[in-house]
C-alpha cells in the first residue's frame, strides 16, 4: 500500500510545476494581452457581451467598447454565446462577470425575454447593465439601451423605395430575419410604413437568418412564386447580395430594386457597385463607446445612464430621390464597419 | 516499479507479466488523466485570477454546467453500449418547450407539466432504442434524425415564441441556499445526486455489469443471456428521461421556456464524456469520469472569462483537450491488451 504514496507526490510535483508556469506564463503574458482585456488601471472592469464573436457587427462593437476603455483606462472582458439564440451561454457569462467584480455589463440579448431573469440578478448585486443593438423584453429590464432605431431604420428605405418606383405598381418581397426576433420585425414594419403598405401587399415573404445562401435561395422562391418582383426588402446587405445572385441568374438584377439595412463596409461598397439601391448604415463602434463611457461614469459618480440613446441611422445611396434625405456612398464607406 | 514487493499474483491473465499495483492500476485508470487535468487547470486559474479560489465561484462553476451535466449522463450510458446520441440537446428543448408551456398556459398543475415532460423524453428515448435496436439501425443516424425531429417539434410547438411567467415550481430548482458564505443552487445537488445515484448504479448492480458487458462485445453478452434488446431500449429510455430532467433543470436555470436553447449541447455532452475518459467504442469508462469532463470544460470557460480572454479560445482549448483524451484512450487500450 505504501506504493500509493507515489502518485499523490508526483501529483503534487506536477502541480507546483504548473504553478510555476503559470506564473512565468502571467508575468510574460502582462505585456502582450490576449487582445481582450485592454491593460486599464484595473480598478474598474467593463463587460461585454456579444451575440457571436464571429459577426462582423459585434467584432466591430468590440473594436469600439476596446478603443474606449483604452481611452477611459478601464479593463475590458469580453464573452459571446455559442451561435444566435445561445442564451445559456450568454446568461453563463453574466455571472461570470459579475464574479469578476465588473462594474457594469454591455450586452446584445440573443433573445430579448429569456436574458431578463440572469440581468435581473446581477443589477441585484449593483451591476449596471446597458443594452446594446438590441432592446430586452420588457425594455425597462435593463438601465439603459444604446441601440439603432430599427423601425426608423426601415421607414427611410421604405419612404425611398417609393420614391425610386415613381408611381409604378410595386411587386414587393420581403427577405425577413427570423421569426419572433425583434429588430427584423422593427425593420419589416417600418419599411412597409415607410412605403405605406400593409403586409397584404407583399407578395411573398421569407425568413433568411440574415445569412447569404439563405437570402438567395428566398429570392429564387419567391421568384418562382411572383416572378414580376421589382422591389426587394432585406432584412441586412447579405441577404440582399444573396437576392442580388438569385436576380441576376435570371437577368432581372437591372430592373428590380434592392433596400436593406446595416451599413457594414461590404454592403456599402454593394451600394457603390450599383448592387443594392439604398442601404440604412448603422454605428455598432458608437453604441459600444457610448456603453462604456457610461460604465465608467457610473464608476465614477454613482450616476446611472437610463432610457433609450438613438445611436443614429443614415441612408446611404448615390441615387439620391427627391423628398428623402440621403447621403452618398463616399459618406457611407467613411463610416462603414466591418 | 519492481515486482519483488509484491508477490506474482494468481489471478494474473499472463504469466511472466508483473502484477498490477495499486499505483499502476491508478495509472492505468481512465479517470486519472482527466482528475490530473482538471486539477492542473484549477492551479492555473487559482493563480491567474483571484476571483477563481473562492466557494461560490466553484458553486458558480457546478450551477453552469449541471445542464449539459446531465444530459452528459444519458450521454454517457450510450456511449457505454458502444452507441451515440446526438438527438440529446433538441429532446431536452422540446421537453423544456412542453413543461413551460403547458404550465405557463395552465393546461396542467406545473408538477403534472414536469412529469409529461419527463414522459415525452422518456418516449424520445425509448423510440431510439428501439429503432437501434430492433430494425437495426446505426445510432448516430437514428440520433441525427431524431435531432431534427425534436428541433423541428420544438419550433412547430412554441411557435418560435419564448415561454415566460413560469409557476414557482418549475423554477424551484434554480433557487440558491446558502451553505457558510456560498450560495448553492438546488439544481446543483440534483446534478451531483443523478452522477452518484448512476455511479453506483454501473459499479455496483448487475445492470451495470451488465451494460459493460453489451458495450464490450453484444454477441457475447447475448451468448451469456443478458436480454440485450432489453437492456439497450432501457438504457436509451433512461438516457431520454435524465434529457427531461435536465430540461427541467434548464427552465429553473434560465426562468423561461426557450425554444433556441440546447442547440450545440449534444456535441458538448459529447465532449465532456470524451474528456473524461469515457470510450467512444463502448464498455470502458465511468459516469464519474463524465462529471469530471463537464468540470473540466466549465472550469476552462469560467477561468478563462475571468481572466478576460476571449470565448473563442476556451473553444480552441476544448477541442485540443478532446484530441489529447482520445490520444491517450487510444494508448492506454493499446497498453492494456
Amino acid at each position: 500500500m505504501s506504493r500509493t504514496s507515489r502518485l499523490p507526490s508526483s501529483l503534487l510535483r506536477a502541480a507546483a510545476c504548473t504553478g510555476v508556469a503559470a506564473l512565468a506564463l502571467t508575468a510574460c503574458g502582462s505585456g502582450s494581452g490576449s487582445g481582450s482585456t485592454s491593460s486599464g488601471s484595473g480598478d474598474v472592469k467593463v463587460g461585454l457581451i456579444t451575440k457571436t464573436d464571429t459577426n462582423p457587427f459585434f467584432v466591430k462593437m468590440k473594436e469600439g467598447a476596446e478603443k474606449s476603455a483604452k481611452a477611459e483606462g478601464v479593463t475590458l472582458m469580453t464573452a459571446a454565446g455559442k451561435f444566435d439564440g445561445d442564451n445559456a451561454g450568454q446568461v453563463t457569462a453574466i455571472e461570470n462577470m459579475v464574479a469578476s467584480g465588473v462594474k457594469g455589463i454591455l450586452i446584445t440579448p440573443s433573445d430579448s425575454k429569456a436574458i431578463v431573469p440572469a440581468i435581473e440578478k446581477a443589477k441585484a448585486k449593483g451591476v449596471l447593465v446597458i443594452a446594446l443593438d438590441t432592446p430586452t423584453e420588457p425594455q425597462s429590464a435593463v438601465d439603459a439601451l444604446f441601440a439603432t432605431d430599427n423601425l426608423k431604420a426601415g421607414e427611410l428605405i421604405g419612404e425611398y423605395a417609393k420614391a425610386a418606383m415613381k408611381g409604378k405598381t410595386a411587386k414587393i418581397a420581403a427577405l425577413d430575419l427570423a421569426p419572433g426576433v425583434s429588430v427584423g420585425v422593427q425593420r419589416h414594419n417600418g419599411f412597409l410604413k415607410g412605403f405605406g403598405v400593409t403586409d397584404k401587399d407583399v407578395a411573398c415573404a421569407q425568413d433568411t437568418g440574415g445569412d447569404q445562401s439563405k437570402g438567395q435561395t428566398a429570392m429564387e422562391n419567391c421568384l418562382q412564386k411572383e416572378p414580376g418582383i421589382n422591389v426587394v426588402y432585406t432584412i441586412n446587405e447579405p441577404a440582399a447580395l444573396g437576392a442580388y445572385t438569385a436576380l441576376k441568374a435570371k437577368g432581372r438584377e437591372k430592373d428590380v430594386l434592392i433596400v436593406s439595412v446595416d451599413g457594414g463596409c461590404t454592403g456599402t461598397q454593394a451600394v457603390k457597385d450599383g448592387k443594392i439601391a439604398a442601404t440604412s448604415q448603422q454605428y455598432p463602434l458608437k453604441m459600444a463607446a457610448e456603453g462604456v463611457k457610461a460604465v465608467v461614469t457610473y464608476a465614477k459618480d454613482g450616476k446611472k445612464a437610463s432610457g433609450y440613446t438613438d445611436t443614429g441611422v443614415t441612408l446611404i445611396t448615390d441615387k439620391a430621390q427627391d423628398g428623402v434625405a440621403a447621403k452618398d456612398t463616399a459618406y457611407g464607406l467613411e463610416n462603414c464597419w466591418g | 516499479m519492481t515486482a519483488t514487493s509484491t508477490p506474482p499474483s494468481t489471478s494474473a491473465p499472463y504469466a511472466g507479466l508483473k502484477a498490477p499495483t495499486t499505483a499502476r492500476r491508478l495509472l492505468t485508470q481512465p479517470t486519472t488523466g482527466p482528475l490530473v487535468a482538471l486539477l492542473l487547470a484549477c492551479v492555473f486559474f487559482s493563480v491567474s485570477t483571484d476571483q477563481f479560489l473562492t466557494g461560490g465561484n466553484f458553486s458558480l462553476i457546478v450551477q453552469q454546467v449541471m445542464v449539459v451535466g446531465t444530459l452528459a449522463i444519458g450521454q454517457t450510458l450510450i456511449i457505454l453500449t458502444a452507441g451515440i446520441d446526438l438527438s440529446c440537446g433538441a429532446v431536452m428543448a422540446f421537453g423544456s418547450i412542453v413543461i413551460a408551456k403547458m404550465a405557463a398556459e395552465g393546461s396542467l398543475p406545473p408538477l403534472a407539466a414536469i412529469a409529461l415532460g419527463l414522459v415525452v423524453c422518456g418516449g424520445f428515448g425509448m423510440l431510439n432504442g428501439t429503432l437501434v435496436k430492433k430494425i437495426p439501425l446505426p445510432p448516430f443516424i437514428v440520433t441525427l434524425g431524431m435531432l431534427n425531429v425534436a428541433f423541428a417539434l420544438t419550433h412547430i410547438y412554441s411557435e418560435e415564441q419564448t415561454v415566460t411567467n413560469l409557476p414557482g415550481p418549475l423554477t424551484a430548482l434554480g433557487q440558491t441556499f446558502p451553505l457558510g458564505k456560498t450560495d448553492i443552487t438546488y439544481g446543483s445537488l440534483v446534478t451531483i445526486a443523478l452522477f452518484l445515484l448512476l455511479a453506483y448504479a454501473l459499479s455496483s448492480t448487475g445492470w451495470g455489469r451488465h451494460v459493460y458487458a453489451l458495450g464490450n462485445s453484444p454477441e457475447a453478452a447475448r451468448l451469456n443471456g443478458i436480454r440485450t434488446s432489453r437492456l439497450t431500449i432501457g438504457v436509451y429510455t433512461a438516457a431520454g428521461v435524465l434529457y427531461g430532467i435536465a430540461a427541467l433543470l434548464l427552465i429553473s436555470r434560465t426562468g423561461v421556456g426557450d425554444p433556441q436553447a440546447g442547440q450545440t449541447d449534444n456535441l458538448d455532452s459529447i465532449t465532456a464524456v470524451v474528456l473524461g475518459g469515457t470510450s467512444l467504442f463502448g464498455g470502458r469508462g465511468s459516469v464519474l469520469g463524465t462529471f469530471i469532463g463537464v468540470l473540466i470544460v466549465g472550469v476552462f470557460r469560467n477561468g478563462l472569462q475571468l481572466m478576460g480572454v476571449a470565448s473563442i479560445y476556451q473553444t480552441l482549448i476544448t477541442g485540443v483537450l478532446v484530441i489529447l483524451a482520445v490520444t491517450v484512450d487510444q494508448i492506454s487500450r493499446r497498453k492494456a491488451r
